[in-house]
């Protein structure tokens, strides 16, 4: 089963036609996923390595059956493609765009509520299931089919843990980058209830890092609801308060967004919360007492 | 990105925020002719700075005359200012702020924010001005008072007025509020701002309602779209080791430390300083060469993480996803062998053509330890920083 995407995702790409999007398209069809063409405004009637290529979301619907979309559309028109994959009804849109102003990510969330589409992201990886199908950049031959879970705010953190749990032998079922900016789409509650629904996932790595609230947030729906293992882990114990810590949303502001605060709220939760990095895959393995 | 108070002000003037009135200067002479020009009984002498806390630093000062004023700046223009924003090194004044002295009935606090969890901007209000408003948060936080905006509407005038009777204010003061929140607002969204804190938003006792001090910073990442605001960028008011990394857009933070990092990817970069916090060491900086490093990146970074003279050891931790190991290690060889890095390097990759690049480095000739996973490359590089001089 997994979660978000599998056998059955027809994934079209927006931005198709560029270079990091091409990259990326190519290595999504590699890995088995079923990319049924890509989106720039202005190249419609076109073919791209092979793609057909649509002027917007709607026609790219209309004539693929496009059920999933990944965007690879520069910061300042990145929002607007989120926009009109939303509009043409596309139920899962993955931006893995980094840079989108604050303000235009207001105006997303403002058009997309009560709207069926599920963003994931931006400034996130994507999402991986693991032998079936990707939309975004996490690298498809780290991951192996398996029972874990990972949901995380990071990129190259998501892709340590993945291979840490090689290392101990286990491996994914679906992993879900959320992205490092202050205001998203999937968050990491709403990663844990598709974890909680599907049967395939036994146990989840859960992924923060210093700057809002979230990790809390999710720490209490951990508390009230969920029932599988989590092994958390929050990046940023170190980080100097008022400053950004690469990612737009990684900071500590009037003193508030610290790991520490984030790692005891996980930990009274239940979160089998590690302090080292380098201890996510060990402690899954305890976790489920193998 | 932050700016200046008198930058602040000016911005928040074009859309129709009260201020007082005031010109900038950068010369004790000039700062005299200011005063005299904004004539009144009283003058205030405020150094610019990128820092709150001013006053209490001795950065704020009344003159009663043009010749008062100008001896204070005289005094104020080039003294290190340090306040608890600063940090102990403090801030060197280059700007001084001259402005009309008003006479304040009451001292309020308004600012705005972006709230991630309703991903909406919030509008925070207190009774409370002209003091901290995280320490008025924790002892009295009934004074604090929010209203989340709706980015489809905007600031609506109920919202406007809740705030008002809530701080107190009544009659045409209130009305006063409504007006100066619209021009907030409006400002907030049209500049891309980040964050604008007022603080105190002053009532005159002659009624009137001004922004006595403002605090404005921009989205970086809005900024290609305002060339006027860029240009507000003070870069004296940066690290300069961090002002010439964002020249080749390394995402660089300077600390205390003494293992230089150099690690792919904002999350693996800042659990990199956590595990040689843990190994025992401290890191001197947070480094991200990002997804796409090559080899011109990696010798750049290798530049500034040098320019650091506290560095002992370096730690490179990468993991290979679409950046292939291979090429990282072609990228160090090629830097360490141009640059002669005088510290011990300890390199740590994992991922795509991991062994390729291994044994690259193997054969290099070049001094490098390699640590199988981040744990024990974290501890190699907190021992070489200590055994090295």
């Amino acid at each position: 089963m997994a979660v978000l995407l599998d056998k059955n995702t027809r994934l079209i790409v927006q931005g198709l036609t560029g270079r990091e999007g091409t990259f990326h398209a190519k290595q999504a069809a590699a890995y088995g996923t079923n990319v049924v063409g890509g989106i720039t405004p202005g190249k419609g009637g076109t073919t791209h390595e092979g793609w057909p290529i649509f002027n917007s979301a709607h026609d790219a619907v209309r004539e693929t059956g496009a059920n999933a979309s990944v965007i690879f559309v520069p910061p300042p028109f990145a929002a607007d493609a989120i926009n009109e994959a939303t509009d043409a009804g596309i139920p899962l849109v993955v931006c893995i765009t980094e840079g989108i102003p604050v303000v235009d990510m207001l105006k997303v969330m403002t058009f997309m509520a009560g709207k069926a589409t599920r963003l994931v992201g931006p400034n996130c990886p994507g999402v991986i299931t693991a032998g079936r199908a990707k939309a975004g950049i996490i690298p498809g031959h780290i991951c192996k089919e398996g029972h874990i879970g990972i949901v995380s705010k990071s990129g190259t953190l998501t892709y340590e843990a993945i291979h840490q749990l090689s290392r101990e032998g286990m491996g994914q079922t679906t992993c879900i980058g959320i992205g490092g900016d202050p205001l998203i789409g999937t968050n990491f509650i709403d990663a844990l209830r598709l974890f909680a629904a599907d049967s395939e996932t036994e146990a989840v790595i859960m992924i923060g890092e210093i700057g809002g609230t979230a990790e809390q947030e999710a720490a209490a729906y951990i508390k009230k609801e969920f029932k599988k293992p989590v092994v958390g882990f929050v990046a940023g114990q170190t980080a100097p308060p008022g400053r950004r810590m690469g990612h737009a949303g990684a900071i500590i502001a009037g003193g508030q967004g610290t790991a520490a605060e984030k790692m005891d709220a996980l930990q009274a939760a239940g979160v089998h919360v590690v302090k080292s990095p380098a201890d996510m895959g060990k402690k899954m393995k305890e976790a489920l007492g193998k | 990105m932050k700016i200046h108070e008198y930058q602040a002000k000016s911005v928040l003037a074009r859309y129709g925020v009260p201020v007082p009135r005031g010109e900038v200067a950068s010369s004790a002479a000039e700062a005299g002719e200011i005063a005299a020009r904004l004539g009144g009984s009283v003058v205030v002498v405020k150094a610019q700075i990128h820092a709150g806390g001013r006053g209490k630093g001795g950065g704020v000062k009344l003159a009663k005359s043009h010749a008062e004023a100008e001896q204070i700046a005289k005094q104020m223009l080039g003294m290190t200012l340090v306040t608890h924003q600063t940090g102990p090194e403090g801030k060197k004044v280059g700007r001084l702020l001259i402005e009309e002295g008003l006479q304040i009935d009451r001292e309020l606090y308004v600012s705005l924010v972006i709230d991630r969890a309703s991903a909406s901007p919030v509008v925070i209000a207190s009774s409370e001005g002209g003091m901290d408003i995280e320490e008025v948060a924790a002892s009295r936080p009934e004074k604090i008072l929010k209203e989340t905006i709706n980015p489809g509407t905007g600031i609506l005038p109920f919202q406007s007025r809740k705030l008002a009777f809530g701080m107190g204010l009544e009659g045409p003061a209130a009305n006063k509020l409504v007006k100066v929140l619209d021009s907030l607002y409006r400002a907030f969204i049209e500049t891309d701002a980040s964050m604008i804190e007022i603080n105190p938003l002053i009532l005159t006792k002659g009624g009137d309602l001004l922004a006595l001090d403002a605090k404005v910073s921009f989205d970086d990442n809005a900024l290609f779209r305002h060339p006027d605001l860029r240009d507000l960028r003070d870069t004296t008011e940066e690290d300069p080791l961090e002002v010439e990394a964002s020249k080749f857009s390394l995402n660089y933070i300077r600390l205390d430390g003494n293992i230089g990092c150099m690690v792919n990817g904002a999350g693996l970069a800042m659990a990199t300083m956590d595990i040689i916090k843990l190994s025992g060491g401290d890191p001197a900086n947070f480094l991200d060469v990002g997804g796409g490093a090559n080899a011109e990146q990696i010798r750049n970074a290798f530049k500034i993480l040098m320019s650091d003279k506290n560095v002992r050891a370096v730690f490179i931790n990468i993991f290979g996803g679409i950046l292939r190991c291979d090429v990282l290690a072609q990228g160090v060889i090629a830097a360490v062998k141009e640059l002669g890095v005088p510290v011990p390097i300890v390199i740590r990759m994992e991922g795509t053509n991991v062994e390729e690049g291994k044994r690259l480095l193997k054969e290099s000739g070049l001094n490098f330890t390699t640590a199988d996973s981040m744990g024990e490359g974290a501890e190699q590089a907190v021992a070489l920083a200590k055994g090295s001089k």
